[in-house]
């Protein structure tokens, strides 16, 4: 379990971020999501003691990082920077971290083979691909065989084989019980892992909910009504489940009614219909809604490129 | 606590110990054994070290009777026998920052501080770790060296008994650990492989040439006190005027690494990794 007490970080006058709060429960994958420069790894990274927060604190099992007497039995971290020496190879990195632990050296070859790295696990892992390294930074998270895991953009430059591999590993670990805690600049990402989200931007909490509720908001059709009779329609369609909303004259806009059920109420009436289009929101378009205000490097063109939210600095 | 703690919370049966100061010694022993470029530079330094006595001896010998008179009279056997220190000195000092600094450019010091989230113990070990295997060799190779180059000498040389000389072998061998621990603190405070490696080159080797271009009440004043220039008076038979006594220059040199420890400390505890 991972707990933020209104934590913030400020780098002069720029503040990465401002008073999160926020449970991160075991059991279940809790996606970390935001466009990219929202603090995300900022935040992992005070989680893990590496920054300094400048207010608030975060706990993991109700203890600050620093005072873990068995960091890697405790939490086991993935940055999204790499973070082994390039001249070492793959089984003296794990070597080395398991040497802080008492970890015996059968652990290493384990995890060694767990992540599919065997055949290359006595090569320099300054001469890795991507996605090897990315693996390295899994078994060095594993080592430690820990009850709580936090991953940095885990699938970040892996091939498909990788990022399925990855997202079953991430499930399974959590349903054995585990705390896993998942950043991920990708909404379409955490919708296949995550259980559980919390959406930050610029620095700040945005959402704090089950990916369940952001689908079901994100899915809740709405029907678009065009009618000369609009407002009587309006009445007509009324009930305790059923919300209008009205941007121009003759124009409806009817949730929690479907449009076969719009058309029929209108022909019983004898209301002359002009438009009738159901709409269905993708859960890319709810994150975008969410994070809209926060992006914080917004594409240099009016022209909308779709790379807006995924250029920029990490 | 324990009662906020969900009951399906994952409970692992690896056996894992708590970090402690020999687990994170054995680590960084690791570290460094396991890094081929460590050994390039060590070989280097202490091969220098033990071998460059043996062929400035010869060389002497081989042209003595053509050095005047007054220079066979001031001719400093032991220190020609260790004539390998300043190259020693530099491939020692480099090492050292790099085997800080190799961590910080790579990423490396992330996972080393996430599995040590203390972060004294880091420096610690790393200091003691290269501080030691450098007093073993270097210390190795001065009395190789020494041999050596006495050896080569013939009949110009001086056994150890001689005045001095096992002061200067062994002195040579803690100079150079100094040195080691030196570059280790610079590696935590600069963090950068060229800044660390400048400042060692600078505070190690020019800062005392530079001393020469300012006046002379200061370079009296001020030089004995530059951190090699009193370190060296240890290993030293032939000190300029002015110089510290040996033990005395020895002190100073080690207060200041004892010195710089404390900024790597301060910087590693301070500063976001």
């Amino acid at each position: 379990m991972i707990q933020a007490y209104g934590l913030t970080k400020r780098y002069g006058e720029k503040t990465a971020v401002d008073h999160l709060d926020f449970t991160v429960r075991p059991g279940i994958v809790t996606g970390f999501l935001g466009p990219n420069g929202a603090g995300k790894s900022t935040t992992m990274r005070m989680i893990l003691g590496l920054d300094r927060p400048t207010s608030g604190s975060v706990t993991v099992d109700g203890k600050a990082y620093a005072d873990l007497l068995a960091p890697l039995h405790e939490v086991g971290a993935l940055l999204e920077a790499r973070s082994v020496h390039t001249g070492r190879s793959a089984y003296n990195h794990l070597r080395v971290l398991a040497a802080t632990h008492g970890i015996a050296a059968s652990r290493v070859r384990e995890v060694i083979d767990l992540v599919g790295l065997r055949d290359v696990a006595r090569r320099r892992a300054g001469g890795f691909s991507l996605g090897m390294g990315q693996r390295l930074g899994i078994a060095a998270t594993l080592l430690g065989d820990p009850a709580t895991l936090i991953l940095d953009e885990p699938v970040n430059g892996l091939d498909p084989d990788g990022i399925l591999w990855i997202r079953n590993l991430l499930k399974g670990l959590a349903a054995e019980g585990r705390t896993v805690f998942v950043s991920s600049h990708l909404m379409s990402e955490m919708a296949l892992t995550a259980e559980h989200l919390i959406v930050i931007g610029k620095g700040r909490l945005i959402a704090d909910l089950p990916i369940a509720e952001m689908i079901g908001a994100a899915s809740r059709a709405s029907v678009l009504v065009r009618s000369p009779e609009a407002a009587r329609l309006r009445d007509l369609l009324a009930g305790p489940d059923v919300s209008t909303t009205s941007q121009e004259v003759g124009e409806l806009v009817v949730v929690g009614l479907t449009a076969p059920q719009i058309g029929d109420i209108a022909a019983a009436h004898g209301i002359a219909i002009h438009e009738l289009t159901p709409h269905r929101a993708s859960l890319e378009d709810a994150f975008m809604k969410l994070t809209n205000d926060s992006i914080e490097f917004h594409g240099g063109t009016t022209v909308d490129t779709g790379l807006a939210s995924t250029g920029g600095a990490a | 606590m324990t009662t906020t703690v969900p009951p399906e919370k994952y409970v692992s049966r690896l056996a894992v110990e708590p970090v402690n100061e020999r687990r994170v010694l054995t680590s960084e022993w690791l570290k460094l054994t396991t890094l081929r470029s460590s050994w390039i530079t060590m070989a280097l330094g202490i091969g220098a070290l033990a071998f460059l006595g043996g062929v400035i001896g010869f060389f002497t010998n081989q042209q003595w009777d053509r050095l005047r008179p007054a220079r066979q009279a001031a001719f400093d056997a032991v220190g020609a026998s260790l004539g390998g220190v300043r190259f020693a000195e530099l491939a020692i000092g480099v090492l050292g920052v790099l085997f800080v600094t190799g961590e910080y450019g790579t990423g490396m010091i992330r996972s080393s501080l996430t599995a040590v989230p203390r972060r004294f113990p880091v420096l610690w070990a790393k200091a003691l770790v290269f501080g030691l295997v450098t007093l073993v060799l270097s210390e190795i190779a001065a009395f190789i060296g020494f041999f050596i180059g006495q050896a080569a000498l013939g009949t110009h040389g001086v056994a150890l008994s001689s005045d001095g000389a096992l002061r200067a072998v062994v002195g040579t061998g803690l100079y150079l650990t100094v040195v080691a621990v030196i570059g280790v603190a610079l590696g935590f405070i600069i963090r950068s492989t060229a800044g660390g490696i400048a400042a060692l080159v600078g505070i190690l080797l020019v800062l005392p040439g530079v001393m020469l271009i300012l006046p002379q009440t200061w370079q009296d004043n001020i030089g004995p006190y530059l951190p090699s220039t009193a370190g060296a008076a240890l290993y030293d038979l032939h000190p300029e005027a002015g110089s510290l006594d040996p033990w005395t220059g020895f002190a100073v040199f080690c207060l200041y690494a004892v010195a710089g420890l404390i900024a790597a400390a301060f910087v590693l505890h301070r500063r976001d990794a």
